[in-house]
């Protein structure tokens, strides 16, 4: 058996996760909506939720098992590894299209509307009197006065949290390569802490933005890009150190060799996009 | 012929018992295509319903059966029912069936991933379509959503905006799924210049998906958001711009289109060939110029948006890109028509089909090229040209391939031959009304008459009646399709293997019809069985 293993692909029969996955989706889609329309509270999104997560443990647990049951030959595992370069891709076009927002709105929106260029007409129609100068809440005032969050106070701190986490995340790499079990998991939970210190100081500088600057969602284009590209920024940090905890948990459990540790690889890939993603942000919403 | 045999022994090859079993936890490729097809089916009748009643009020002037709003919805639901539930899911069904057996592969690279990929349509287009019975009802601002107008949506708006979320996840996992089974799965001396063209097709569209259908997602976000939570990305008080959304949605929406003909175009490459008994013509040029049009597919989105108002630099750029997609385009026509050159042609079923593709489709890629001309588009935009226009891509386009690729593979899949008789039945009514169906809409076009409109003036009587007639033939035409497939898959003449005399390829090696499980890993690849690369 273990040699018919070596040489044919693992086709596996039955998935019952997928079809939980689905209903979890529809119950989340479903129970979101009829919130956000205001019909119910958010019990089914809720529901929704918990069954997607439910899914990814059954889904996960089986792949575990089968992986740690040595049913994977290296070819499986390259599929794998493709499916995750892939997903990770199309979570960049995912961030893409939020720039393009923000670049849209100061190279092109918001001059138009202060009457630069082809706009001359709307500013002097429309809008007279708007100087169209980033950082803006529009034409209208959106949202009233605020203030911005300054570059080089927490998210200077922030940045050197989430690059320090990318060098621990790589140390522990090395640690496995090594089979260095000790390291790897100290490294590994030094990751998983800076992860969430990043979220928590994200939660309490968006509570400063709220509280203190007058900075909300509703501040125009400026507090629309900055809250939807830190926020799904943030979310994905989260989803990232979950996922670094599992694969902590999976360590200390004894899983992953110097040779096999997909898992491992695909989380820290998608800790590197979540930390690129990071530098973009920094440069473009908070310093320029 | 020697793997053929290779897999009599594998137990794995009785197919699960049960409705359950079979369907619902199923990882089989075949099966999962099957369920993908059927989903097509039922789609692509539920948006011909809706097709249909709109032009049943188009049939005359005034208001005779529906309201102006509730036709509005029609025309939403009715583009979204067909991009996203007819035509992509045909194809990826088409993917799943022929890609594992086109290129020697035991199955999909990520086979769970692949029932997940199909179990969350039918849930996305349940949500879709309960937007009818709600109060509002459904969204009615256009398959392209654009804001201010959609945000003005009802409670519609959150439950269109998730389910395109969620076509877009099963989308992106489907396009995942081919790439990692045409990058990894192929059998040894399968190499990239051996294979099938529709194998080729399929992976430079999943490409474009993994890059565009996220781009989707991001612009409903933002509509969402503009909608519930007041973000202003839509919003020119607030800093944002309507055109911004438009921006967005055309990066997605142009290489969608590929999205939805390049795997056309590699059907059709699998087809001509084989009743014209001759390799395809340029095969390498066929692959170059698929992945330009790719290329080039991203930088031409603006021209969906001349008269919104762009710098003239801006008009003249899109205005060239977008011509010179004539380019891979032209050759691919040529090519065609040169592999069909001097050939010994027969005109079953399925050539029939791709013939009509081939002068149909074409018919739209000149109108296309009208409309990429700035200055002309300023006359055309949003008249019924454009309708006509992209009917003639989508339906004798990429609709009719799909249809010469269940013919042509029909008897592979259920191991019995079609009724030819009935089936050229079936093509005749269907070319012939399809064009009575489209072609007058050009003319309504030129002469003003605007899309999405419930009533008219009394000057494009005529042609509307003609058109509308001719809906009701080509729509009623298609129960003779399900009729035939259902026919077959009952019983019939048996199939041979190899099925078409002139059809080179891995799955014609096999028996039809094709087992459950076609091969084993590292199937053995005899060069003579393939289309291409044996020649030299
Ligand atoms: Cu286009």
């Amino acid at each position: 058996m273990s040699q018919a293993t070596e040489s044919t692909y693992y086709v596996p029969h039955l998935a019952k996760w997928p079809i939980v996955g689905s209903v979890g989706l529809t119950l989340a889609a479903v129970g979101g909506a009829l919130y956000l329309n205001g019909d119910t509270g958010p019990w089914l999104l809720y529901a929704g939720l918990a069954v997607i997560v439910y899914m990814m443990f059954g889904w996960f647990g089986e792949v575990i098992a089968e992986s740690e049951g040595g049913m994977y030959n290296q070819r499986v595992d390259t599929s794998f590894r493709m499916g995750m370069i892939w997903f990770i891709f199309s979570e960049v076009m995912f961030f893409a299209v939020f720039f393009g927002a923000l670049f849209y709105a100061r190279m092109f929106s918001v001059p138009w509307l202060g009457g630069e260029g082809t706009g001359y007409a709307t500013g002097a129609l429309l809008w007279q009197g708007y100087e169209g100068v980033w950082p803006t809440n529009g034409p209208a005032n959106l949202g009233g006065e605020f203030e911005t969050i300054p570059a080089f106070g927490l998210p200077l701190i922030n940045t050197l949290i989430l690059l320090t986490s990318g060098l621990t995340v790589t140390l522990a790499h090395h640690a496995l390569k090594k089979s260095n079990r000790r390291a790897l998991v100290g490294w590994l939970l030094a990751t998983v802490v800076l992860g969430f210190t990043f979220v928590y100081l994200q939660a309490t500088e968006y509570i400063e933005a709220y509280h203190e600057l007058n900075l909300t969602l509703g501040s125009g284009i400026y507090g629309s890009t900055f809250f939807m590209l830190t926020g799904f920024h943030g979310l994905h940090v989260t989803l990232g150190a979950i996922m670094l905890l599992v694969i902590a948990i999976r360590a200390m459990r004894g899983h992953f060799t110097p040779e096999h540790h997909f898992a491992f690889e695909a989380v820290a890939w998608y800790w590197h996009f979540v930390d690129v993603v990071w530098l973009a942000l920094f440069i473009f919403v908070y310093i320029l | 012929m020697s793997h053929a045999t290779t897999h009599e022994h594998d137990h794995h090859d009785e197919k699960p018992k049960g409705f359950v079993k079979r369907w619902l936890l199923t990882t089989n490729h075949k099966d999962i295509g099957t369920l993908y097809l059927i989903f097509a089916l039922i789609m692509f009748f539920i948006g011909g319903a809706m097709a249909l009643i709109i032009r049943l009020e188009l049939f005359q002037p005034g208001l005779q059966f529906v309201q102006p709003d509730f036709f509005n919805q029609l025309t939403t639901v009715h583009a979204l029912a067909m991009i996203f539930g007819a035509v992509m899911p045909a194809f990826v069904g088409l993917a799943n069936w022929m890609i594992p057996m086109m290129i020697g592969a035991p199955d999909m690279a990520l086979p769970r991933m692949n029932n997940w990929s199909f179990w969350i349509m039918p849930f996305a287009f349940a949500i879709l379509l309960s937007t009818f019975f709600m109060d509002g009802g459904a969204p009615a601002a256009g398959w392209t959503m654009y804001p201010p107008l959609v945000l003005q949506g009802g409670k519609n708006v959150a439950f269109m905006v998730f389910a395109i979320h969620l076509m877009g996840i099963s989308s992106i996992m489907g396009a995942i799924n081919i790439i990692a089974t045409v990058l990894n799965m192929r059998a040894p001396g399968m190499d990239f210049l051996k294979m099938p063209l529709f194998v080729w097709t399929w992976l430079i569209t999943a490409f474009l998906l993994i890059a565009v259908m996220p781009v989707l997602a991001g612009a409903v976000t933002m509509i969402l958001t503009d909608h519930y939570f007041g973000t202003s990305f839509f919003n020119a008080a607030g800093g944002g711009d309507p055109v911004l959304y438009q921006h967005i949605f055309w990066f997605f929406g142009h290489p969608e289109v590929y999205i939805l003909i390049l795997p056309a175009f590699g059907v059709i490459s699998e087809i001509i060939p084989a009743f014209a008994r001759k390799p395809l013509f340029g095969y390498t040029a066929m692959v170059y110029a698929t992945a330009s049009i790719a290329f080039l597919s991203f930088i031409v989105w603006a021209h969906h948006m001349f008269t919104v108002g762009m710098p003239l630099g801006g008009e003249l750029f899109f205005m060239y890109a977008t011509m010179l997609i004539a380019i891979p385009t032209g050759v691919k026509i040529f090519n065609w028509v040169s592999t069909m050159w001097q050939g010994a042609m027969t005109f079953e079923a399925p050539m029939l089909w791709a013939i009509a593709f081939v002068v149909l489709f074409t018919i739209g890629g000149f109108s296309g090229i009208m409309l990429a001309i700035a200055p002309a588009d300023f006359q055309y935009h949003d008249t019924y040209f454009v309708v006509a226009h992209f009917h003639y891509v989508l339906v004798t386009g990429a609709v009719f391939a799909i249809i010469a690729a269940v013919y042509y593979w029909l008897p592979k899949w259920t191991g019995h031959m079609y009724d030819e008789k009935l089936a050229k039945w079936h093509f005749w009514l269907s070319v012939i009304s399809v064009n009575v169906l489209f072609f007058p809409q050009h003319f309504l076009g030129l002469a003003g008459m605007p899309r999405r409109i419930p009533d008219y003036a009394t000057q494009f009587v005529e042609f509307n009646m003609i058109s509308s007639i001719g809906a009701f033939v080509f729509g009623f035409s298609q129960l003779l399709f399900v009729y035939l497939v259902w026919k077959t898959a009952k019983g019939g003449e048996k199939a041979s293997s190899r099925v078409w005399k002139g059809a080179k390829g891995l799955e014609w090696t096999v028996p039809s019809p094709a087992p459950h499980h076609t091969f084993q890993d590292n199937a053995p690849v005899n060069d003579a069985d393939l289309a291409h690369g044996s020649a030299h």
